[in-house]
């Protein structure tokens, strides 16, 4: 059986690099991996999500219950993928919202802190990361993959190395980002 | 050998690289925009690949090539194919002497397309034999085999991923460039009973054409990648089965795990394998057919079973029993499966989502919508203010990223077809009513591939209208990819550019007008002005993608004393950076480009800072 995991968020926001280094991680220590993302169109502002199978699989997309862990980049994307979550999945997912513009010129309405309150109500192994908060405590912008990233192998259900993700990481980033990189990947576990 | 994590297709293009292609051409198109790409980046250094102006071009590149005994590539999506008819029409009745295989990624859903077109029909209305992988490494190795049949049979053939495999990822092996086959072309040998068509070869040809894929019919049979898996597990001996294809053999074998029905998964649709499917058929009363797009299997099995008076029932999806149209996904396929067997109670163990999304708080909408600092918002914007008031008004639209102008707040394309119609689109509706203010939106790459010919047809028909160029520079909605104006190509190399304004002034336009859309003041009272003149005008908006080309500029910020809360800015631009905090606007700055459209319209003047300084 494959370990399914999905990350999942707004275009721009890292979903792919994070996904990236998971399967390249993966690929270390000799596992097989599949994934299957979204391109084009939705990249412009949209719902991104990247499916992923570790392990023994035909096709890269996960059915309904069928997530071991959701990566979420933004809360109400967390929530669009929720069916996909198995009985007892576990979620990571940052907490601040990325607001559409149909909701900023009066078309529609998010309420982004029902989204975090839904999932508080609704999913046992959750843990939430303020972007906001530890973009500052590192100091860095950019690191949000990391950070949830980080968090994410905490809960033991990818199965990978956080070594592994480091050294996949050091092979794709130039060497002055390699240490705040660090920084982040272990931030939530050094909390 | 060695293992890589490739995406569907750079796996197939690594796999025609393996297969020793020669000459490589092609015009984006989502989902097969990277295949082309992939070959230029690792291109072993002989290969020559090009973005052609438009498919059909590419198509008759790889003809000429292929008829001089390359082994050739040419790629495109599902509606491109549609372009590159009419050479691949005649091309089938003259043949190929290299390799040819020809890749059109369909799109179910469609995801990002105008169609749900499938090319295994466009295989049996042209005759082309087609291949239809069902994994990211079937891809890879079954291209090379396309090559091997294509050139045996001295037949372009089609290659048909999906967007599921043409973006999906797997780690895989492949060859090393040592390892590839090489090919050396003889080039053109003059025969012109061989390469000229007319109807006396067609005659000769097409007789051949039909005898060949009989034949090809019966080789299908034997090819391994059209199997039949036996019953297995609690299913070992149930008299269904179920025919597939594609990515939906793989949905199915993870919906069914180890207990499955009978499979039968065509990897040739056509000429479809009928020797086989007689083998699958044998024993069963009842087969589900469970594939995408068309219902391709569905009637070559139905027809099978009348040939041979198989009192088989085949269903699919024209019994209803496997929906119509759009996508199908692991979740679709294993309840059809599970309905289809009757265990569609026991279905529902293997997916037991904890949470059903209805009962969920409302999730935010989001579209696709033009990035922060995009041109086109200032282009649509432009236009929109100088023709406000005015009665009549056409903005026919086109297609690229430009068609998101037809989003709110904008709400500026009115019109869109298909690549370069929206020019001789505006002709028909302006002739029916004369006294209509029509805009032709284009853009350059679209301006290039198909949209000459159609300021050609208005300027000589005598209409009125204004054309408008959106020259980014780029081919931005496929991931920027040089065109004729941008002076780059595939290979690398720097050429003189075609420019647009030369090519209408070339045309006999005699209004040809150059502007920076970011400088609303100057623009809209021009446009207006060139609106109101007679005849074919064209006004040429000449602002780079800002994907592409990052200016260095100052970013814009709300003076948040001078902001009266009126949202204008959020209101009639739409611009993802601008939000509201409080009641009164905020610019991201992660976000802002300083592109200073929002400074531009502030009744207030309460926006400052941004501002290229180049």
């Amino acid at each position: 059986m494959s370990k399914n995991i999905i990350f999942c968020g707004v275009g721009g926001q890292g979903t792919v690099l994070a996904s990236r280094l998971t399967a390249a991680a993966a690929m270390k220590e000799k596992k097989q991996v599949m994934t299957a993302e979204t391109i084009g169109m939705a990249q412009r502002g949209g719902s991104v999500f990247s499916h992923m199978k570790i392990g023994e699989a035909n096709s890269p997309l996960i059915g309904k219950g069928e997530a071991d862990l959701i990566v979420g980049f933004e809360p109400g994307e967390t929530v669009r993928q929720l069916p996909f979550l198995k009985k007892g999945g576990a979620v990571v997912t940052n907490i601040r919202p990325v607001q559409p513009v149909s909701a900023m010129i009066g078309l529609s309405a998010y309420d982004s802190d029902a989204m975090v309150s839904y999932l508080k109500s609704h999913v046992n192994r959750l843990i939430l990361v303020d972007a906001d908060q530890a973009l500052f405590e590192i100091g860095n912008p950019k690191v949000l993959n990391m950070v949830l990233l980080g968090a994410a192998l905490e809960t033991g259900a990818v199965g990978v190395e956080p070594s592994d993700v480091e050294a996949a990481m050091r092979e794709r980033l130039p060497e002055k980002l390699w240490e705040v990189n660090t920084r982040a990947l272990h931030y939530m576990q050094n909390r | 050998m060695h293992r890589e994590f490739l995406m569907g297709n750079e796996a197939i293009a690594l796999g025609a690289l393996a297969a020793g292609v020669n000459v490589a051409a092609g015009y984006p198109g989502t989902p097969s925009t990277e295949i082309l790409e992939t070959v230029a980046k690792r291109n072993p250094g002989d290969v020559k690949v090009e973005w052609s102006v438009n498919e059909k071009a590419g198509m008759e590149v790889a003809a000429g090539a292929a008829i001089s005994g390359a082994r050739t590539l040419v790629t495109m999506k599902q509606v491109g194919l549609n372009v590159a008819a009419d050479p691949l029409m005649s091309l089938e009745y003259i043949g190929v002497k290299g390799g040819m295989v020809v890749v059109v990624a369909d799109d179910p859903g469609p995801i990002s397309s105008q169609t749900e077109q499938d090319t295994r029909t466009f295989g049996m209305f042209s005759k082309v034999p087609v291949f239809d992988p069902s994994s990211v490494h079937e891809a890879y190795e079954m291209i090379q085999e396309a090559f091997e049949f294509s050139e045996r049979y001295g037949t372009p053939v089609f290659f048909r991923p999906t967007t599921r495999i043409d973006h999906g990822y797997e780690s895989i092996d492949v060859k090393d460039p040592g390892e590839y086959k090489k090919n050396d072309p003889e080039g053109f040998v003059k025969d012109s009973s061989r390469w000229v068509i007319f109807p006396r070869l067609s005659v000769k040809n097409h007789a051949l054409i039909e005898k060949r894929n009989q034949e090809l019919s019966l080789v299908f049979s034997g090819y391994r990648r059209n199997e039949i898996l036996a019953g297995a597990g609690n299913y070992a001996d149930c008299r269904r089965g179920i025919a597939t294809q594609g990515i939906n053999f793989s949905y199915a074998m993870d919906a069914m795990g180890a207990d499955h029905p009978k499979i039968f998964r065509v990897a040739t649709p056509f000429p479809f394998p009928e020797q086989k499917a007689l083998e699958f058929l044998e024993g069963l009363d009842e087969v589900l057919c469970v594939e995408e797009l068309d219902p391709v299997i569905e009637r070559a099995l139905t027809f099978v079973c009348g040939k041979y008076h198989l009192p088989v029932k085949i269903r699919g999806k024209m019994t209803g029993d496997v929906k119509p149209s759009g996508e199908n996904s692991v979740d679709s396929v294993r309840e059809s499966i599970a309905s289809f067997l009757g265990t569609a109670e026991s279905a529902g163990v293997a997916g037991s989502p904890e949470h059903e999304s209805d009962v969920c708080p409302k999730l935010p909408v989001r579209p696709p919508v033009l990035c922060a600092g995009c041109p086109h918002r200032a282009s649509f914007y432009a236009v929109k203010m100088a023709m406000e008031g005015v009665k009549k008004t056409l903005f026919a639209g086109d297609i690229g990223c430009y068609t998101l102008g037809n989003a709110a707040p904008l709400d500026m394309t009115d019109t869109c077809l298909c690549m370069g119609a929206g020019i001789n689109m505006a002709q028909g509706v302006v002739r029916v009513d004369p006294e209509v203010k029509a805009f032709a939106f284009v853009g350059d790459s679209t301006f290039f591939a198909s949209g000459i010919t159609g300021v050609i047809n208005a300027f000589y028909n005598q209409d009125s209208m204004t054309l408008v160029i959106l020259d980014n520079s780029t081919t931005a909605m496929t991931g920027h990819q040089p065109h004729p104006g941008t002076g780059r190509t595939l290979m690398g190399d720097v050429v003189e550019a075609v420019r647009i304004d030369e090519v209408l002034r070339g045309i006999g336009l005699t209004t040809v007008e150059t502007m920076d859309p970011l400088d609303l003041k100057t623009c809209i009272p021009e446009i207006r002005r060139i609106a109101d003149e007679p005849g074919v005008k064209a006004i040429i908006f000449k602002s780079p993608c800002i994907v592409r080309f990052k200016p260095k500029s100052g970013k814009s910020k709300v003076d948040p004393d001078k902001c009266i809360g009126c949202k204008k800015c959020i209101r009639e631009l739409g611009c993802p950076a601008l939000v509201l905090d409080g009641d009164k606007a905020f610019i991201d700055p992660s976000q802002c480009t300083g592109c200073t459209l929002c400074e531009q319209i502030c009744p207030v003047g309460a926006i400052a800072g941004g501002g290229r300084n180049e």
